[in-house]
Order: C-alpha cells, then structure tokens, then sequence
C-alpha cells in the first residue's frame, strides 16, 4: 500500500457554497458554548392562589412568547403540584422541561423556574429568599387577602430578587431592607444594618399598610 | 394539601376574596381615568402609588395597554419624579421598566433618572443605574459611561451590582462600552461583598468568554484565591470546566489540571457549591472511576437528606451517571431502594430508573415487583420513563425478557393515555424485533392488547406487525381470530388494516389460503369504500392459482416502497397528469439523517436539538429548491430532452459582491447534459441590459460541446433574470472542466426619474469569474438508515482501499472535515463528529453516483503526537470504476 502526500487544504475546495458551509458550522459550535457556560439564570418568578390563579408573575425568559403560553406553563405547574405538601420545606419537579422549585403557604403557591440542566440548588436559594422576604415584610401573616393589600411591596421584592433573570440578591433581610428602603434617608449603610433592624422597617411598613 | 379550601366551598371563597381584594372589580379604563392625579399640582404621594400599583397589577394579569394609552400613562408616571416620597419613587422606577418606553420617548426621563444616578441615597442610584441601562440606547450609553464605571467598585454593594449586572445586559447590544470597564470589574471581583463578587465574576468571563488564555489566567487565579459568594464559587466551578474541557489532561502524568479544585470544593460549607463541583465532576469528558469515587460519595449522602430539593438534585445527577459509569453508582442502590417510596413522585421515578440502569440481572426480578407496586399510584408522564427504562434494560439483558415482557403486557392492560400505551406498544415492538425468542410471547400480548384498544393508531401498527410477522411464526393460525375480529367490531380504518393482514397470512401460508379467502369474500360487503377496495384487490391477487402470479402478490404485499413516504407525498401531491405517468424513480430518496436518541448524554440535548431543527430547515429548503429547478427546467423546451434532472448545486458567486452585476451560477447535472443557470442582477439603476447572454470557453477538459443556450431578453434594474447554456458530455460520464465566463449585452441608458428607456444603446461585455466542473457535482448526497447493512450488501470485490498522509493538521475534526466538504457526500450516523481528543476516528460515508450508482465511503483517521494525520479510504459501489473516481477525486 503506498502512502502518498497530500493536500488536503481549502484551495482544493474552491467552491464558495462548500466554504460558507464550514464557517456556518463553527458560528453553531461557538453558540452552544457560551451557551452551556452561562450565569445562573431564573426564568420567571410566579405566585398563584389556591386555584392556579395568577397573584403576581414575573418572567424574565422568552420561552413563553404571550400570554396565553404562560398561563399555560402557570396552569400545567399548578395541576402537577398542588397535591404535593411542599409546605414544611420545598419541593422540587422536571416539568414541561424545566427545573421549577415550589413551596406553599395558606392560599398561595410560590413557583421559580430555572432551565433543565441549571443547579437544582441556585433556584431553590432563589425561592427562598423570595418566600422569606415576603413573610418578613408581611410579618409572617402571608396569605392572598395580604398579598393583594401589599402588592407594591411583592412587586418591589420581586425587583430586588431578580434582574432579567440574573439573580440579585437572595439573602431575605437583605432583600427586605431594600424593599422597605431603609437607609434611603439616613446614612446608614445597608450593610451595617442589623437583622431586628430590618425586621422593625418590615414592621413599620406593615403599620403604614393597616392604615391605609 | 389539608388546608386548601375544599372544592364545595369554591364559590363562597370566591366572593370572600373579592369582598377582600383591593382589585375587585378593577378596569382598565378606569385606573387610566384615575391616573390623571399624576398631572396634579399638589401631588398626593399616597393616591399616586396606589394608582402605580393599580397599573402594575392589571400589567401583572396580562393586561396590555395600546400604543397610545403606554404613551400617555409613561409621560404622566414621568411627572411624579417631582414628590420627595421614597416609595413613590421606587414604584415610579418599576412603572416605566413595565412600559420599557420608546426611544425618542425615553429622553424625557433620562436626566431624572441620571439626576438620581447622583443622588446622595443609595438606593436611588442603584435603582436608577438598573431602570436607566434597561431603557437606554447606545448613543446615551456614552454621556453615562463615566458614572457607570465609577458605580462599578462603589463601596456599597446595592450600587456596585446595580452597575455589574446592567453591564452583563448591556454587553449583547453595546460590547466595545463594556470591555472598557474591564479594571473596574476586575477590583469588583475582589470585593469583600459576597454579591458583587459573583456578579463581577460574570460579567468578566462575558468580557473575556472568547479569549482563552485570559480566561485561564482568571481561572487559576481565583482557584488558588479566597471566593466568598458561594454563587460565584458555582461560577468559578463552571468556568474551571470549561477551561478543563478545553484543555485536556495533562499528557506527562494523566492528571487532570484543576482537578483538585474541583474536589476540594466537595468539602465547601455550602450545599450549592457541593453538588455543582460533584455535578461538575460526573461531567469531566472521559472521567475516570477514580476521579468519580469523591462526587458518588457526596451525593450519597444528599440522598438522604430531609430536604427533596437535595435528594433530587442528587438522585437525577446519580441517574445521568448511571448511563455511562453504571458501576460507580452501584454504591447508591441500598439508598437508591429506600428512595422509591420517596413523598416526590420525581425523585421516586428518577430512584427507579437508575435502579434499572445499575441493577445487575439477579436484582431484575426483585426490582420488578417493587416497580409493579409503585405504578399504581405515578403519573403518566412518569410511567412513560419507567416504561422506557425496561425497555433498555430488556434490551441489556434478553434472557430477562420473560419478566420484562410480562410486566409490560400487565401495565399495557391498565388504564392510561394514548402515550403512555404507545410507549409500551413501542417498547414491545422493539423487543420483538431485538429478541428472537420473546417474538412469540409478545405478539401473543398484542393481540390480547388489541381486543380492547381504543387508539386507532396503535390498532393499525399492531395489525401491520401482525401482518408481516404472525405468517413466519409456528402456529400462524392462532392469529387469524384475533385480526379477523377486528373487521368485525372496529371502526373503518381499523378494518381496513385487519384485511391488509388477513391477505399476509394468504398470500404466505399456503394451508391458510382458502379460509382466508372466505374470510376476504365477505369483507367485500363491508361499508366502507377502502375496506371493500382492499379486499377487492387482495381476493384478486390471492385466488390466482399460477405460481409467478403467486409471487407477484407476495412481493405486492410485502415489499416496502423503498423511497421515504415523505418525499413521496410531496412528489405526488406536486404531480401534475400528464402523458408522462408517475416515475417512483423520480422521487428524491434523501433520508433525514436518523436521530440517535439514547447516545448522547442528556446535557447535550438542548444543543442537539437546536443542531437537528437546523438541519432539518436547511434540508427541507435543499429539497423544496430541488423540486423547483426541476419544475423551472422541464418548462423550456430546449432542455426537455436531456432526461431527468440528478442533481443541482447550490449556487456558485460569480461575481464580487458589491459589483455592478451580481451573478451566481447553478450547475444542473444530467445523464449526458449539463445545464448552466446564470441567475443575473443588474444593480445599476440608470441601465437596461438587452439581449443578455453568458459566453462559455472551456478552458481545461475536452469532453464538453455546447448544446444550447437561453438568452435573457431584457433585465431591467433590480429584477433577478436568468440566463442558461447547456453542454453536452458523453452519457453517465464523470467529466471534468473549467470555463471562463463572460456577460455579453446590450446597454440602454435609462433615465431614472421617468424610467424611460433611450432608443440606442451599444454593445457591452463583462468578464465573470472562472467556473469549475468538479467530481463532487455527480454526487448526490443521499444517506442510507444502516449504514453497516448497505455497507455489507454492497460487493467486496468493489473495494477500493488505499492510505493517506494529510500532513499535520490541528486536530481530526479538521481532517474530517476537510475531506467530506471534498467529496461532498451524506454524512450517516452523525459520525462527522470527532470526540475531544480523540486519537482515532471513523466517519461513514454514503452517496449516489451519476447514473444512479450507490457509493459509500468509510473514512479512519489517525493522529500522532506530532499532530500528523494519516487517512484510509475504503469505497464500495456498486460499479467499481465509482470506487476509483472517489479515490481519484482525493488524489487530485
């Protein structure tokens, strides 16, 4: 068998179809890979009541192009878990492809949604931080009837948790001391500020919403 | 589940809530009403807010409000920036990131919002940095990117994330402003803040994510440092796999580079980081048991922790192990069993399937009864992995199959949906085919199925199987009762099925013929046409008494239609009657490539997916372009009588772009014609181009004599034409040329304005680049389903065998690459893809050559230490001279 040298190189295909060809391919592969080595990201943030209703909702993927698909993706979470006690701690599914954490309390259900091959643990840091803050600044009286009274502040933790879908902070009191905005007027920083210090802001706010 | 309102109560519940609910009865039109309190000159903090979060809950329910009602409400939310109030302001800020305004509409907050980007509060600037770079373009990007970067290692982390995090966003659309801010990043990384160090972490693998030195250097240099946010420590554990992924192991010792991070971090105080360094190490390319050992032992443990986040985590990861390293995760299965009774459906199934996966063939049968118990009380969703699971198992050890089998036929009898029966079905069907002994039992289970089936779909398939396999068993007369009942009581397409499997059994086993006829007989009274038509046709083919006639019918009956009904459908639905009848022949055999669906590791799924549709689209396009250069050659009669079309390019560029004239070239291949289709633009507005035609002189190759040519008539601008020249080549010849090509056609000025053409004109030419007739344009790519079965059947005397050298390359995927792009054939079982440092690899080949001559290739590569690479080439074909023409093709 003779062993011969050749030259196997782009000149010999000259073909300009097979060249765009190539360099398709390779714009693929770069695509994939900063792909699988992305920062942790949430997908959306939902919060139902004891029917699958819609409380408040945060979504921070295009997966669910519409409304009527997230109400879809809302309504398949609710049916698949609300038999499951995730009460005492949280529970955790593979559904409809994703990676969705959820705990419930009273009437409300708390979901976050991460992708399929995101750590199981990030998402729920995630929820508990969101579910913490809400008991903290509602003074652990979390139900529909408080959340709707409160809603500002559900919105506000929602902003605080989540940036588009990158995580901001999960730490509650931290969390909760943002929302309450303590700090905004003194000089205090928000670092320095303790634990019963944000819980009196959380208590404090909650006095302002009985008033209102 | 106690707590929750019983379903009697619902509708009292509902009117307690809405007695309760701040929104009860909220409209839209209303709450806009309400928001013109914003334009008031003694603003109402209070009233304001209420109204804001009155607007963000309707946004929040899906309500959408129209162009002009988001404009009116966003320049009103604008004014409120004149109250002092905290929460006010915060609401403000969420108010017009909901309504993400317009960009000339975005102006009329940008100094407020960069008024409070300065603000002495912190908040404010975090926020404010957040809302500004959501809202923003690149234009305003510049005046703010001094603050930004300043707000970068500020010494409060709300701020100092706030800029991070913006930045991470802004990176996709304004790069170049980003990467400036690179020193700044890098002294966020060090921060003593656990939050800004992850979120500096993040955007500084995004600003160097394409520079791999750097990103080493990050690597190694935060590995050895202190990281104190474990989220940036789960980062730094995905960039070190990837820095190790790319890297390979270390070629003196074996040992892998960072490894030892990887494992220290098993001993981190934090759960997160625990299982992403285990999750992390179970996905090293080519992991060894060794390196395995310490991440099976951590996630042992989460098994059995109380919190089913963890066991889950841990259990799904265990399973994804379990198919490659079954073995390493045997340890598990004592904690693995207590788990299949876990409150967590999830974690139950996942327990369960790696249990099939691990299990050795004495555990089958335990496992199998455990398993029975637990069906009872899953979802469908979840039975269908189960069900998936054996059916592998099956497959892993065929003398089980008895059990297996009989677990299958018991849960194809219980209640369930459509795709849970069509799993078993499916699964069943495999094993049949798979284990020649377990054909009897399971065709025996599927007919019992098919008594009481309510899906059409599965009845038909299962009555085809029956069909073609019952007839080949030992008894084939136990079969006919269960089909023929299926004429009697199912519905028509059912029926019409039941007869094409009666007349397999007619048609095949001699003994049975006259019953079956008797059967077929009265069938023809039946009420549907399809049912009477088949039974019509298969009387008259099975009552014939000749032998050949005999024959016929069995080959009727049983031989497939080897085209893809795809492309078949499409053929026949674009056939248009004519004097020329249908050609089977003319329909394209292209196979989409097979997905191979348990090879690849879940982790890959996603991309895999993304890759398939591509290549899907790309040859769906491929087939529908094909389709239509036929249907635009058979309409011109000079080149009706060059027979049918084998193959057309894709489009060659014959000119610059950006040039006066933009022409591409199609080159349509013919048993004994090529025909040239020039597709023409003329890009200058102030010309017409008259009497346009394409000049070709061979220039290398004799064996081509121009036949034909089709002039353009007129092209005016921006209006595509074509022109063709058609060659002549001895017939089923693989003729080699190259021509130079030159545009000759007459000018007529034109005055753009009016559009009118001059009456003169003169005469002009423009020189075109060369064009090459090459081997790879008689060779149609066309995949065949299995590969090693077309490979054997094709004649060894065919062989053609012989060795390469390709020099030093930079790695096989290159090699790879280079000579299948050359030959430019079907790449099958998607063997074009070289494994990480793979030394040696095979890629299989399949084609058709001019003249309809199957050809396939098997390529092996190897690889030294010098990076040199040494090819071997075998080609079988069905005429060995296509063998040497493939070697030659290379050799040139």
């Amino acid at each position: 068998m003779t062993c011969r040298q050749i030259g196997v190189n782009p000149a010999c295909s000259r073909t300009k179809g097979a060249r765009s060809g190539i360099s398709l391919r390779s714009v693929g592969f770069s695509w994939c890979f900063s792909f699988e080595v992305s920062i942790s990201l949430v997908k959306n943030v939902i919060l139902l009541d004891s029917e699958g209703k819609r409380v408040a909702v945060k979504y921070f993927s295009d997966d669910w192009p519409g409304l009527s698909a997230k109400l879809a993706f809302e309504k398949s979470i609710f049916t698949k878990t609300h038999r499951t006690g995730a009460r005492s701690e949280a529970e955790i599914g593979l559904l409809d492809g994703y990676i969705v954490v959820y705990k419930f309390i009273s009437d409300l259900h708390f979901y976050v949604t991460g992708g399929e091959d995101e750590n199981e643990i990030i998402v729920a840091t995630v929820l508990q931080g969101f579910f913490d803050a809400v008991s903290l600044l509602l003074r652990n009286n979390v139900d529909k009837k408080n959340i709707l009274e409160n809603f500002d502040l559900v919105l506000l933790c929602l902003d605080e948790i989540v940036d588009g879908g990158i995580i901001l902070e999960t730490d509650a009191n931290v969390i909760a001391s943002r929302v309450a905005m303590r700090g905004a007027n003194d000089d205090v920083p928000l670092s320095e500020q303790t634990i019963s210090q944000a819980l009196a802001t959380a208590k404090e706010h909650f006095a302002r919403s009985l008033l209102k | 589940m106690a707590s929750l309102p019983p379903a009697l109560k619902k509708d009292d519940d509902i009117d307690d809530d809405s007695e309760y609910s701040p929104f009860y009865g909220i409209e839209k039109s209303a709450v806009l009403q309400e928001a013109r309190c914003f334009n008031d000159r003694e603003l109402d903090a209070r009233r304001c807010a209420q109204v804001i979060t009155k607007l963000l809950y309707l946004i929040n329910q899906g309500e959408t409000f129209t162009k002009n009602e988001a404009t009116e409400v966003f320049f009103a939310t604008t004014k409120l920036f004149q109250s002092r109030d905290i929460g006010l302001r915060r609401m403000v800020y969420i108010m017009i990131k909901e309504i993400s305004p317009s960009s000339d509409e975005v102006i009329i907050v940008t100094s407020s919002l960069m008024k409070d980007m300065n603000s002495k509060t912190d908040l404010y600037r975090a926020n404010a940095i957040r809302v500004l770079c959501r809202i923003t373009d690149g234009g305003l990007l510049g005046q703010i990117e001094r603050y930004l970067k300043q707000a970068v290692v500020d010494k409060n982390p709300v701020v100092s994330s706030a800029a991070l995090v913006s930045g991470i966003h802004l990176l996709q659309s304004n790069p170049e402003i980003v990467k400036r801010w690179s020193n700044e990043v890098q002294e966020a990384v060090q921060s003593k803040a656990p939050l800004v160090q992850f979120h500096g972490l993040a955007l500084l693998h995004q600003i160097r994510q394409n520079d791999r030195l750097a990103l080493s250097k990050l690597v190694s240099g935060l590995t050895r440092g202190t990281v104190r946010s474990p989220l940036a420590q789960c980062l730094l554990i995905r960039y070190t796999s990837q820095v190790i992924s790319e890297s390979g192991p270390n070629s003196q010792t074996g040992d892998r580079p960072f490894y030892d991070f990887l494992e220290s971090c098993l001993r981190h105080k934090t759960d997160m980081v625990i299982f992403e360094a285990a999750r992390a190490i179970t996905e090293l390319s080519g992991v060894t048991a060794r390196e395995l050992t310490p991440a099976i032992t951590v996630l042992q443990l989460f098994l059995s922790s109380s919190k089913p986040v963890l066991r889950f985590a841990a259990v799904r990861t265990l399973n994804k192990v379990a198919q490659t390293h079954p073995l390493a995760v045997a340890n598990c299965n004592v904690d693995m069993e207590s788990l299949i009774s876990d409150q967590n459906r999830s974690i139950a199934t996942l327990a369960i399937t790696t249990l099939l996966k691990t299990g050795n063939e004495s555990s089958v049968d335990r496992l199998m009864k455990q398993i029975t118990n637990f069906m009872s009380d899953i979802a469908d969703e979840f039975k269908i992995v189960v069900v998936e699971a054996i059916r592998s198992l099956c497959l892993k050890f065929p003398q089980k199959y008895r059990a297996l089998m009989n677990f299958l036929s018991n849960i194809l009898r219980e209640e369930g949906g459509f795709d849970y029966k069509k799993s078993i079905v499916d699964s069943i069907l495999i094993l049949i085919r798979e284990i020649p002994d377990a054909k009897e039992s399971g065709l025996s289970h599927l007919c019992e199925f098919i008594e009481d089936c309510e899906f059409t779909y599965l009845s038909t398939q299962i009555l085809h199987l029956l069909g073609n396999e019952g007839p080949k068993t030992a008894d084939p007369s136990k079969y006919i009762r269960y089909v023929y009942n299926r004429v009697i009581l199912e519905n028509a397409t059912v029926r019409a099925s039941a007869v094409s499997a009666l007349a397999r059994f007619g048609a095949v086993v001699e003994g049975l013929r006259p019953r079956i006829l008797i059967l077929l007989r009265r069938c023809l009274y039946d009420n549907d046409d399809e049912v009477r038509d088949r039974a019509t046709l298969y009387l008259s083919l099975l009552s014939d008494e000749l032998e050949a006639a005999q024959d016929e019918a069995k080959a009727f009956l049983f031989q497939d239609l080897d085209v893809p009904l795809e492309n078949l459908e499409k053929s026949l639905q674009s056939y248009e009657p004519t004097d020329r009848a249908f050609d089977l022949a003319a329909v394209p055999r292209d196979v989409k490539a097979h997905q191979q669906v348990e090879k690849k590791a879940p982790t890959g799924k996603e991309k895999k997916a993304a890759k398939d549709a591509s290549q899907k689209a790309a040859e769906g396009k491929a087939s529908n372009t094909f389709e239509a250069y036929e249907k635009l050659l058979n309409s011109i009669p000079q080149f009706a009588g060059f027979g049918k079309l084998f193959k057309s390019s894709t489009p060659v560029e014959l000119t610059e772009a950006e040039t006066e004239y933009a022409v591409n070239v199609v080159k349509h291949v013919y048993p004994g014609h090529i025909v040239f289709q020039f597709n023409c633009t003329n890009t200058i507005a102030e010309q017409l181009l008259e009497n346009v035609n394409i000049v070709m002189d061979l220039v290398e190759g004799e064996d081509f004599t121009q036949a034909a040519s089709k002039p353009l008539a007129s092209m005016p601008c921006g209006v595509p034409g074509q022109v063709f020249v058609a060659f002549e080549k001895p017939e089923g010849a693989c003729s080699l040329g190259r021509f130079s090509n030159t545009m000759r056609f007459y000018v007529k000025e034109v005055d753009p304005s009016t559009g009118d053409a001059d009456d003169t004109g003169y005469e002009d030419e423009y020189q075109l680049e060369d064009l090459e007739i090459t081997a790879p344009d008689y060779i149609l790519k066309e995949g065949v389903s299995n590969f090693r079965n077309a490979w054997e059947s094709l004649d060894s005397e065919s062989e053609r065998v012989d060795e390469y050298s390709l020099g030093a390359r930079e790695n096989l995927q290159d090699a790879v690459q280079a000579v299948t792009t050359i030959l430019g054939m079907q790449i099958c079982e998607a063997t074009d893809v070289v494994p990480n440092n793979a030394r040696s690899h095979t890629c299989l080949l399949a084609g058709r050559f001019l003249g309809d001559t199957q050809v396939l290739v098997r390529l092996s590569v190897g690889i030294d230490s010098q990076k040199q690479v040494a090819m071997k080439l075998a080609v079988r074909a069905e005429d060995i001279a296509v063998s040497d023409i493939i070697h030659d093709i290379i050799n040139s």
